[in-house]
């Protein structure tokens, strides 16, 4: 941004609604078409294809709603959470000598989260504070707060400095200028993060079912054990699809959160 | 002008002076100031003590690290002196909280820095917001301030500053400081990232600005040319913001106090001379003029009746849009002109004149005077003949 308007000979002025490039287009546009081919082609196999008793009952459409409803709770929850814990926190990160000091270390343990085997994640707060929905959330917030977090403290400290002198210069607040010119200039940063949180999240869900958390992890691991092919499959592919459509959400939310003029 | 915010309560109406609008500035006294950082051995600012005169540029230059910026920024206190006193108008600027002193203090930045997310309208309106202003208000204010420097409202109060070219974002980063109307103007570089040509004729804006409204300017420069132009008072500072001269162009350019300053004015000062005359005070020729919309066999006749090859053609409000030549004029009315017509306000100096005539093909330029108003031309003839009388008087 800082670099576009430095760059620019100063007779030139670029005019126009913001575009959007190819790239972005596609990411957009395939998706969806995608994710909507292959699910009808999941209903139609699944409506027409010869099933035995076992296949009927775990690929039931209740059951299999149910487990789309519960793994996008689980997503969606966890996201906000690391979205409320890991913004102020990247933000206090940024402030003042002492939050510099600190970062890494925060930043280390943050790493250390997202490294950490997530089934060990999951199975060891289980066993500490119980099985159940809160537990996955409480151990998917711990793995998904890397990225937000990171992004946070490099979209903060990638604000043109001057602009913050401008800011304060011109008689604003530090809170006045965090909230009007840091965080919405470094929005489209933390955005990012965001969305990679969301991706990381929507897979790792498909653990949570070991904890009795919910979701599509169910029919994975039901395929699994009853030796069933077909619905071992099915599951991956809903959650493959699942997945596409959360990537997708996180591309359209990074774009409508992006402020205009940047 | 509206009349002044509230804020301005507590100033004592200093008695104005000579010429141009009522001053509207305030005092600046500086005393015994230090900055000193924490683990150097010599202070940055070493005991700067300095009267800025309500109503009055005073640019700050020196060699780079000399301590200018420090100095200028120590008056808002976005750097806090070791130790010293900085009054201004009478009051101390510890006394207030640096919100509400900076709120007072106008401050323009090189390139503008206008922040990128927010229309032109939002960035000036920054300040007025913070006061509390009614929205009636800062839209009115806004619409003036673009006025005042020389931006369409209509056209402009909308966009990014992504959509204006660097001139322009200057032009808005000077609206924003003035925005509240404040009696100080702190100034950093303020015309360091422009072109030349757009920057000469941001400074002859800011002298038509200052003209009409007298406030007290601090700006810091490193350019002397522009001190010499903009200046009422220059002063240059040597390393650790020690005072080498303080003293108003002229004395600096005829009689520098020492040889840091001589050196650092630079040879050719009797050519520097040129800088000091302004275009208001050589005779303008005055060419025909034609308003946009007006029929264009009128507009020739009455051009060849003058015995004249070109026009200047006005848009509604007087201001210069373009200077034809006849052959150029084409359609039934005058339209607006395409060409980038470079105009020369009043108070431009003759160096900046010499330079616009030159890459003009009439050889001569369009002379403006308050808020872009049609005065006349200049040509090469009316400088030399200037000129020529000046030695007339030395001899």
């Amino acid at each position: 941004m800082s670099e576009a308007a430095v760059g620019r000979p100063s007779g030139v002025a670029v005019r126009g609604p913001r575009r959007i490039d190819r790239e972005t287009l596609l990411m957009l546009v395939v998706p969806p078409v995608l994710v909507l081919l292959v699910f009808g082609g999941y209903v139609l196999w699944r409506e027409t294809a010869d099933l035995d008793p076992t296949e009927l009952r775990q690929l039931a459409w209740p059951t299999i709603l149910d487990q789309i409803w519960d793994h996008t709770k689980l997503t969606l929850v966890t996201s906000a959470l690391v979205v409320v814990v890991a913004v102020p926190l990247g933000v206090l990160l940024t402030r003042g000598r002492v939050g510099r000091a600190v970062a890494p270390v925060v930043v280390g343990i943050a790493n250390v989260g997202q490294a950490a085997p997530s089934i060990g994640l999951l199975v060891l707060l289980a066993i500490w504070i119980g099985f159940g929905f809160w537990t996955a959330v409480l151990a998917l917030t711990l793995y998904g707060l890397l990225p937000v977090l990171r992004n946070t403290i490099t979209g903060l400290q990638g604000v043109d400095p001057t602009l913050v002198e401008a800011g304060r210069g011109l008689g604003m607040s530090s809170g006045s200028v965090l909230l009007r010119i840091e965080l919405p200039l470094a929005l489209p940063v933390i955005m990012t993060g965001v969305r990679t949180a969301l991706v990381l999240v929507v897979g790792t869900a498909t653990l949570a079912t070991f904890i009795n958390g919910g979701g599509l992890g169910a029919t994975i691991n039901s395929g699994i054990t009853l030796f069933r092919f077909s619905v071992m499959i099915a599951g991956a592919v809903l959650v493959a699809l699942l997945a596409l459509t959360i990537e997708w959400l996180g591309r359209l939310l990074e774009l409508v959160a992006k402020p205009k003029g940047i | 002008m509206t009349t002044a915010p509230d804020l301005t309560k507590d100033e004592q109406g200093e008695p104005s002076s000579t010429g141009g609008g009522e001053v509207s500035g305030a005092e600046i006294v500086l005393r015994d100031v230090v900055k000193q950082y924490p683990g150097q051995k010599t202070p940055a600012v070493q005991s700067l003590s300095l009267t800025i005169p309500a109503g009055e540029i005073v640019m700050f230059v020196g060699p780079s690290g000399c301590g200018k910026t420090t100095s200028l920024k120590m008056i808002n206190r976005l750097i806090e002196p070791t130790s010293g006193t900085i009054l201004i108008d009478g009051q101390d600027v510890k006394q207030q909280s640096q919100t509400e002193l900076r709120r007072r203090v106008g401050y323009v930045i090189q390139g503008g820095s206008l922040f990128p997310h927010m229309t032109v309208t939002k960035n000036i309106a920054i300040v007025p917001k913070l006061l509390g202003w009614d929205a009636d208000r800062i839209s009115t204010r806004v619409d003036e301030l673009l006025d005042l420097v020389g931006l369409d409202p209509e056209r402009y109060r909308d966009r990014y500053p992504r959509e204006l070219s660097g001139g322009q974002q200057q032009r808005v980063g000077v609206a924003r400081g003035l925005a509240a109307d404040p009696p100080v103007i702190l100034m950093d570089e303020p015309f360091g990232a422009v072109d030349p040509i757009t920057r000469q004729r941001l400074q002859d804006e800011l002298l038509s600005i200052q003209r009409e409204l007298r406030k007290t300017i601090v700006c810091v420069t490193h350019d002397i040319d522009e001190a010499i132009k903009l200046g009422d008072r220059i002063l240059i500072l040597q390393e650790g913001a020690q005072v080498a001269q303080y003293d108003t162009p002229e004395v600096v350019l005829s009689a520098p106090a020492n040889d840091f300053v001589a050196d650092f004015v630079g040879a050719g000062s009797s050519l520097k001379a040129l800088s000091l005359a302004r275009v208001n005070e050589v005779e303008l020729r005055q060419e025909v003029t034609a308003t946009i919309g007006e029929s264009t066999a009128e507009v020739r006749k009455r051009v060849e009746d003058a015995g004249s090859r070109s026009v200047v053609v006005l848009d509604g409000r007087g201001r210069p849009r373009g200077w034809p030549w006849l052959r150029q004029l084409k359609g039934e009315t005058i339209v607006e002109p395409t060409e980038d017509l470079v105009n020369l306000d009043q108070r431009a100096t003759l160096n900046d004149a010499l330079d616009t005539m030159l890459s003009s093909s009439h050889g001569g330029a369009v002379v403006t005077g308050d808020r872009d108003q049609y005065l006349g031309v200049v040509d090469f003839d009316a400088v030399t003949a200037y000129i020529r009388n000046l030695e007339a008087e030395h001899e």
